[in-house]
């Protein structure tokens, strides 16, 4: 498959790796910003290629991860209204909330529904115009203009009963907190190739700049990956801060304009609370004040929700890139896909999920 | 800048318990195994049930049969390759043919919602008909019942089967050793895909088939050609992953799997990547695993392959010693993983 087979071959992968050894002259530590990135590297076993003075650890890049308690308490309280049809993203519906989670309050008879886009959810609107659909609009600056799209969508065809429950949040002002979070041992970046897609990475370049690291753009595939960490590991080697372009085939300076168009039309940039991380300041989306019809926070008033979030496991170090998941001792025990103490268990894009998932909880088993 | 330096973490509350059932019990992944584990093997526990195969083999007389029953929901009724019908007779011939029956005679019981059409019960008949006669198998008795609209989901089908095991091997999950090898006999994801594109509406310009097809013959045809199979399964819901751990956890084995030898055609391995699927958890219906002792390889791959439901059939791992039955698959990249079962469904991922 053109995009997919080059990108995945085995004598490629081989070369480069060489190349990282042949670069490598002391330890570096590297940070994959994107949770798509983490998946990647744990489903072809690309950590396992790095010379073990490579390591990576794994950024705060999965929507799901960090979409916090507040928002996904409310978007129960709502699930739970009888008029209401509440759709997301497949992977959200198994998050847990102060007391419960999508898939189980769909077993309870609330009306719950996988869309793999929103415009999908503002069909289901004009569809059923008795119910209210609501959309959970979760994600980084990726999921950010098809998002916008569906607000602007609903308004020009005037869908009364279709709305969002918005909880966006963007990816510079995370990669900052990482920075800046005491004890951080996070030296280079490989930074989140399709947000670069869509806003380009002039906001990088300023990142790079005041933190004084090397960020390179990087895709998905694991050779993409295996190229990144190895540009990475060059500008680390020689000195050098700054920004490389390694997802060139898809990323520009520029990024898409249109798209960038689309979402400033229909959010704005707000203070966002991160689940496990905390409040970062101008880090999230919400809807724009000519849109505030179209907010579901608005039409159904939860927002005096009390959440109990017990401190039980290290998501949040974990998600800062401070912890890997096997430094949990509830990883694997206690803590598995099936039965999630943490958000990183959940979704397939966690850290700790990808992990169990892809089986970096033994050691011995490398012997093989 | 942030407000997270001086964080305290938290983290959500687990929810380990439910009082009703869930979608993922019906999964075929952990929460299914599980689910079996705690509600029904305690209350029906014998020497049958307790191997966990597909079937049971039982001796009566001087005769052993093969016996199953399978209950079909699917949605759409109808898709690409098929529909509920063809995979009513199929799934039960296949549960008996994976322990190297002959399947011989079906039981099918319909539950209809009122206001079902009836021009698409005929479809479903009529494609039952065909199918049990490619199959060779008579269907003979049934029930009907038919329930208030809106208490079920157009048509559910329940069929039962019996079959004959002319041969003496003991074919079970728990029956895999060290060496043997792992075949599996075609293309993967076909059915599982189908299903997913014709649901997500996808307009593809290769049309994505289900494999939907009887495997008793491909089985025989091994046994006859002197394969010594120890286990077998066809790698329904949960996909290749799932029926594969099934087979290490009974068998108190690991696998080692090599991903450059499982086929996955290209529009099947578009639409998952589109989709954000791991072909190794997707169904099939018309796909065999079979884990056969090392020196019988080329005699099974060389009769699987004389006939066309085998004709990709291929060797793509070898059992190891391992008591904590851990499934590995060797990337085409030059990684290695662990292929564990999932929990529940497959969720799409959000980007």
């Amino acid at each position: 498959m053109k995009y997919l087979d080059e990108y995945r071959d085995g004598q490629v992968a081989a070369k480069i790796r060489a190349e990282i050894e042949r670069t490598v002259t002391r330890p570096w530590t590297l940070m994959e910003i994107c949770g798509g990135q983490t998946h990647s590297i744990v489903k072809h076993g690309v950590d396992r290629m790095l010379p073990p003075s490579v390591e990576l650890v794994h950024g705060p890049g999965c929507p799901v991860c960090v979409t916090p308690l507040e928002q996904i308490d409310k978007a129960h309280a709502i699930a739970r209204q009888p008029n209401v049809t509440f759709t997301s993203f497949g992977d959200m519906l198994r998050v847990p909330g102060s007391h419960t989670d999508l898939l189980r309050l769909k077993s309870q008879g609330a009306d719950v529904r996988i869309v793999y886009a929103p415009l999908d959810a503002v069909r289901l609107a004009q569809e059923h115009p008795g119910r209210e659909v609501v959309f959970f609009a979760i994600g980084f600056e990726t999921t950010a203009p098809a998002n916008a799209l569906a607000v602007t969508r609903a308004a020009a065809l005037g869908v009364k009963n279709f709305s969002m429950l918005v909880s966006h949040v963007l990816v510079p002002p995370a990669i900052a907190a990482v920075l800046e979070a005491p004890g951080n041992r996070v030296q280079g970046f490989l930074g989140p190739g399709h947000v670069c897609t869509v806003v380009g990475y002039r906001d990088y370049e300023r990142l790079a700049d005041r933190y004084r690291v090397p960020i390179v753009i990087t895709g998905f595939e694991p050779v993409d990956i295996l190229d990144g960490v190895l540009r990475t590991v060059r500008l680390l080697e020689s000195g050098k801060v700054g920004v490389e372009n390694q997802y060139s085939r898809v990323v520009s300076r520029e990024g898409n304009p249109a798209a960038q168009r689309l979402v400033a039309s229909a959010f704005e940039v707000c203070d966002r609370k991160w689940r496990g991380i905390g409040t970062i300041p101008r880090s999230g989306l919400r809807l724009r004040p000519e849109h505030e019809g179209y907010d579901a926070e608005r039409r159904f008033a939860v927002d005096t929700l009390e959440t109990a979030e017990p401190s039980v496991c290290i998501s949040g170090e974990i998600l800062r890139g401070l912890k890997k998941p096997h430094d949990c001792p509830a990883f694997g025990e206690a803590c598995t896909p099936a039965h999630p103490l943490g958000a990183t268990m959940v979704s397939a894009e966690g850290a700790c999920a990808a992990y169990f998932a892809y089986g970096r909880r033994r050691t011995q088993e490398m012997s093989r | 800048m942030s407000e997270a330096s001086g964080f305290a973490l938290s983290c959500p509350l687990p929810i380990t318990t439910t009082d009703r059932v869930l979608l993922g019990h019906g999964s075929g992944g952990r929460m299914t195994a599980d689910f079996i584990a705690r509600y029904f093997l305690p209350a029906f526990r014998n020497s049958y049930l307790d191997r966990l195969d597909d079937q049971a083999v039982l001796s009566i007389a001087s005769a052993r049969l093969a016996f199953t029953t399978d209950a079909h929901v699917v949605t759409p009724l109808f898709f690409p390759g098929g529909d509920i019908g063809m995979l009513a007779v199929n799934g039960t011939v296949n549960d008996l043919a994976m322990a190297g029956a002959r399947p011989l005679y079906l039981s099918a019981a319909f539950i209809l919602e009122e206001g079902f059409p009836l021009s698409q019960l005929e479809r479903i008949v009529e494609s039952m008909r065909v199918a049990a006669k490619a199959a060779g198998v008579l269907l003979v008795t049934g029930d009907t019942k038919v329930v208030d609209r809106g208490k079920a989901d157009g048509c559910f089908i329940t069929t039962s089967g019996v079959g004959v095991v002319a041969h003496d091997r003991d074919i079970t999950a728990a029956g895999a050793r060290p060496g043997d090898r792992v075949i599996l006999s075609g293309a993967i994801a076909e059915h599982g895909t189908a299903i997913m594109a014709a649901r997500a509406e996808l307009d593809v310009e290769t049309p994505i088939v289900s494999d939907s097809a009887p495997l008793h013959e491909l089985v025989l045809a091994v046994l006859d050609a002197g394969g010594e199979i120890r286990c077998l399964r066809d790698p329904t819901r949960g996909g290749v992953a799932t029926a594969l751990n099934e087979i290490a956890r009974q068998s108190r084995m690991g696998m080692v799997l090599d991903e450059e030898q499982v086929l996955v055609r290209e529009p099947v391995r578009g639409i998952c990547e589109l989709l954000g699927f791991d072909p190794l958890y997707v169904a099939n219906e018309g796909k065999l695993l079979a884990i056969v002792e090392p020196g019988t390889t080329d005699a099974t791959l060389a009769a699987m392959r004389r006939r066309p439901e085998g004709r990709d059939a291929r060797v793509i791992g070898e059992v190891v010693d391992d008591p904590e039955a851990l499934v590995v698959l060797k990337t085409r990249v030059g990684g290695r993983r662990i292929v564990d079962m999932l929990p529940g469904d497959q969720l799409p991922r959000i980007c």
